[in-house]
């Protein structure tokens, strides 16, 4: 399909038609300052109860390192982290990409061919009940300490969100618009290229955002089971000796890759599908 | 009735003597030529889960090139069916039907159809929607993005054609859809609800333009419609449906000029004999219920 049908100009083309005022530096600034101190807020209430329990040492600090320590061990062994986060990394974005791909195309032939979702479905719903957690130590058995295990959960754990909104998607394309295309002559490739897979993409990045996080998960888990680098192994290793300050250290950056995955989702969706409607700005909208 | 229309508009060849030219000699349907649309004794039954429902019965009607038909009826008494069957998107269960003399099976390209909600791509802008229809057509892109400039001014987007669905209102949006149905001068123009949706205000200033539109695109239309006065006012014929089985219970000739100002045609007596005479056949329908 052509780019310009998934990635219509952006709006400011339109800027003669909908008088949309915009509003300047320090009116952004106050805007995200209004929309975005609440989370922050809660958020440095946590720091700050972690901080008043580890201070007041109401639990032992091995268990429960300080903030401060924790800091210690992000800035002192920032090397090492860096290598081990950058191998979950490479593992988790491996793993999106193949379920990405694997998932649309799964869905565009189970939407076109009933008996194909006939066939896949179950097998489909049999992958994703069966705790992929479970089948992990086969994996690493089967295919060893390497990175392929990992990307492999990761694949499977991310699969099936993408699967499910695509179909979803592609499914609830309006009826009109189809007959309409029918009306046009079109061949059933030009419906897919111009009408279902455009109007189909809000539901996929729905499916995305899920399973960006998912697939974090599925690498950890990978490198829980058998590895010798990754977060996974990390954890692993400063659990043995009790390293609180490094576990913990470990976890932070974890969440931040899944916090940063899903943010990258939420951009690209934000640059491919301007027109979405829960995307739109309620000010933008002409009443006329 | 289309005899005397004024034809000096028209751009496509549309046969101005009541359509002689078209037909082979005198063997063609009912009015001795080959209309642009034909309907002969066509029925149309849906099997649901548990019982057959019979949606159109006994359904015959000629529509020459170039002239505007109205349907009016009840709903569910099959009008959108009624398209459904000249678009070739649906099926009839008996009987024929013909677009320019040819048995229709199956979707029909030499159509445009207008829905009652606009059904555009939110993510194309109204220009890049109303060439939807050239992109799938293949249409030379010089000579279809001209013919969209046209359209366009015709029909009053001029200044609208970058901003998306979103940003238009209602009318504005069907405006869009009327031009991507026009874009390739189909010579039959289906329209099932257009204005439906829209408010009164919005409406009648869509009906005088679409009056507009039809003298200077010389297409013919069949118009879906619930408002017994955008039938009259529009149509060369209005035919009043009758629900359960759909079926036609009479065809009224309006009988008046295709140039039509709107206060002062609906204050004509042409108009008010059939507006009034076509709310009748539909009290009469409802009250059978």
């Amino acid at each position: 399909m052509s780019s310009q049908s998934v990635m219509p100009t952006p709006a400011k083309e339109v800027a003669g038609v909908a008088e949309r005022g915009r509003p300047g530096a320090g009116a952004r600034l106050v805007q995200a300052v209004e929309s975005g101190w609440r989370p922050v807020a809660l958020l440095a209430a946590c720091f700050a109860v972690w901080w008043g329990i580890a201070a007041a040492e109401l639990v032992e600090p091995y268990l429960v390192p300080s903030p401060g320590e924790t800091l210690d061990v992000l800035t002192g062994k920032a090397g090492y982290l860096w290598q081990h986060t950058w191998v979950t990394t490479y593992e988790t974005l491996l793993g999106f990409a193949i379920a990405v791909v694997v998932g649309v195309l799964a869905a565009v032939v189970m939407v076109y061919s009933s008996t194909v979702e006939k066939t896949l479905y179950p097998i489909l719903l049999f992958a994703q009940v069966v705790p992929k957690i479970a089948v992990a130590p086969l994996f690493v058995v089967w295919l060893g300490f390497g990175i392929t295990p990992k990307i492999l959960i990761a694949v499977l754990i991310a699969f099936f969100p993408v699967v499910i909104s695509m179909v979803t998607g592609l499914k609830a394309v309006d009826p009109e618009m189809l007959q309409l295309s029918a009306t046009m002559g079109a061949k059933p490739w030009q419906t897919f290229a111009k009408i279902r897979f455009p109007a189909s993409l809000p539901h996929l990045f729905s499916g995305l955002k899920v399973a960006v996080t998912l697939a974090v998960t599925g690498a950890v888990v990978g490198e829980f089971v058998g590895a010798n680098e990754g977060l996974g192994y990390v954890i692993l290793q400063a659990n043995g000796n009790l390293d609180t300050p490094m576990l913990f250290a470990g976890l932070l950056v974890m969440s931040l890759i899944g916090v940063v995955l899903f943010v990258l989702v939420e951009i690209a969706e934000k640059l491919l599908l301007p027109w979405h409607a829960s995307r739109r700005d309620p000010q933008v909208t002409t009443a006329y | 009735m289309t005899m005397a229309r004024d034809v000096t508009l028209r751009k496509s060849a549309v046969p101005e003597t009541g359509g002689a030219a078209a037909g082979a000699g005198g063997t063609a349907g009912a009015a001795g030529r080959t209309a642009a649309v034909g309907l002969e004794d066509v029925a149309v039954r849906f099997r649901t889960k548990n019982r057959d429902v019979t949606a159109l019965r006994e359904v015959s009607l000629d529509v020459a090139a170039g002239e505007f038909v109205a349907i009016v009826g009840p709903s569910g008494c099959g009008k959108s069916t009624l398209l459904k069957l000249v678009a070739g998107l649906l099926k009839a269960s008996t009987g024929a039907v013909r677009l320019h003399g040819e048995q229709v099976d199956g979707p029909r390209p030499d159509i445009g159809y207008v829905f009652q909600r606009a059904a555009l791509l939110e993510w194309r802008t109204a220009r890049r929607n109303i060439l939807l229809q050239a992109e799938i057509r293949r249409m030379p892109a010089e000579k279809a993005r001209a013919r969209a400039g046209e359209l366009i001014a015709m029909t009053g987007l001029a200044g609208f054609e970058d901003a998306y669905p979103h940003e238009l209102s209602g009318g504005m949006q069907q405006r869009v859809a009327l031009c991507r149905a026009l874009l390739h001068e189909p010579p039959v123009l289906l329209m099932d609800e257009p204005f439906g949706a829209l408010d009164a205000l919005t409406r009648e200033q869509m009906n005088m333009e679409l009056n507009r539109i039809w003298r200077e695109t010389g297409t013919t239309v069949l118009l879906v419609t619930h408002s017994i006065s955008e039938a009259v006012y529009l149509a060369d014929r209005v035919v009043v449906m009758s629900p359960r089985p759909g079926t036609v219970s009479e065809i009224i000739e309006v009988g008046l000029p295709p140039e039509r100002d709107y206060t002062e045609t609906l204050g004509r007596p042409e108009f008010r004999e059939a507006a009034g005479h076509i709310r009748g056949l539909l009290g009469a329908a409802s009250a059978q219920d």
